[in-house]
């Protein structure tokens, strides 16, 4: 399945978000997450399924005024 | 004694993390600066460079509060999210609202503004609006239940200071009760003494010190800049006069004659 990750296309066989995140190497890393716009807490990424016409938002901390 | 939702803090100035030298600079800004409080925003990670891991780690260290913004964001929508992710992120109910109307002000988009607070603050977000000097949007801002308002001087790294200074003064007129920091716009030590003397509450600064020569200095001297500003508004500033008034007694002057008074 091909899904936008932080505006890139990406192919991944993940069918959660929670998968998602360890397939990319998050896994204990300092991240949020937000799927078309709206947030999707770290408890619920497990229960959160993915769909090809997904855009996923993966942030973490940064310099900011 | 600086008051943000309940919690009292020393320093008056809030201070941005970002555009500083070397990430060195920015430690010995902070200490410099004295600020118990520092900015910081939320960026798409890379899971190669994981940038924002070693950023935390050195914001952990500085062993100051965060307070996240929404920098960036266009829409309510996009703040509203942009602060859930901050949240959850940071591990604070402190939100730095901002909703962006325009690239060439970054003037706040104050209908989204307001739109954003009142969801925000309904999920008990304690957010800290970034503003104009505008009287009714301040009113919906607070009336939908933030205790702090954060109006701008003049566009956002411009350090231009202040660019409608008698409408800060009305702000602070009408909202005796709410903290006010002047958020974007400051350029020089001077702008901060300005806004201290008008009794605000605070000052949130970032371009001004990370982008001076001497980072490091230039934070000293707005902390001593507050200080003066706000010793001044508590000692009572006098009014402006239209004339001179003499300030060496006249009575007793040598060589006084009454046909030289005018």
């Amino acid at each position: 399945m091909q899904i936008l990750i932080n505006g890139e296309p990406v192919a991944t066989k993940a069918r959660n978000l929670d998968e998602l995140c360890g397939e990319l190497g998050f896994a204990g890393a300092k991240i949020a997450t937000a799927i078309n716009g709206s947030f999707v807490a770290a408890v619920k990424r497990a229960s959160t399924e993915l769909s090809p016409t997904d855009e996923i938002e993966i942030v973490s901390p940064r310099q900011g005024g | 004694m600086l008051k943000l939702y309940g919690a009292n803090f020393t320093s008056r100035l809030l201070l941005g993390t970002a555009q500083y030298p070397s990430p060195d600079i920015l430690r010995r800004a902070v200490e410099a600066s004295g600020t118990e409080i520092v900015t910081v925003s939320l960026r798409r990670e890379s899971a190669r460079a994981r940038t924002g891991q070693g950023f935390w780690e050195l914001i952990e260290q500085l062993g100051v509060r965060v307070l996240p913004n929404t920098a960036g964001c266009r829409t309510a929508k996009e703040a509203i999210a942009t602060a859930q992710m901050a949240r959850e992120l940071f591990g604070t109910n402190w939100v730095k609202l901002e909703v962006i109307a325009n690239d060439d002000t970054l003037q706040p988009e104050l209908f989204g503004l307001v739109e954003a607070a009142n969801v925000l603050c309904a999920e008990g977000f304690e957010v800290l609006p970034y503003t104009t000097e505008d009287l009714s949007a301040a009113e919906r801002l607070v009336a939908a239940g933030c205790q702090v308002l954060m109006p701008w001087a003049s566009p956002i790294g411009s350090a231009r200071g202040l660019m409608n200074k008698p409408a800060l003064k009305t702000l602070r007129a009408y909202f005796p009760e709410t903290t006010l920091i002047v958020d974007a716009g400051l350029g020089a030590p001077s702008h901060a003494t300005e806004v201290m003397e008008l009794g605000y509450d605070g000052v949130l600064l970032n371009t001004a010190i990370a982008k001076a020569a001497d980072p490091v200095t230039m934070a000293s001297a707005f902390a001593k800049a507050l200080e003066a500003g706000r010793q001044g508004f508590e000692a009572g500033l006098i009014e402006p006069r239209d004339m001179g008034t003499p300030s060496t007694p006249v009575a007793g002057t040598p060589f006084f004659k009454i046909d030289r008074v005018s």
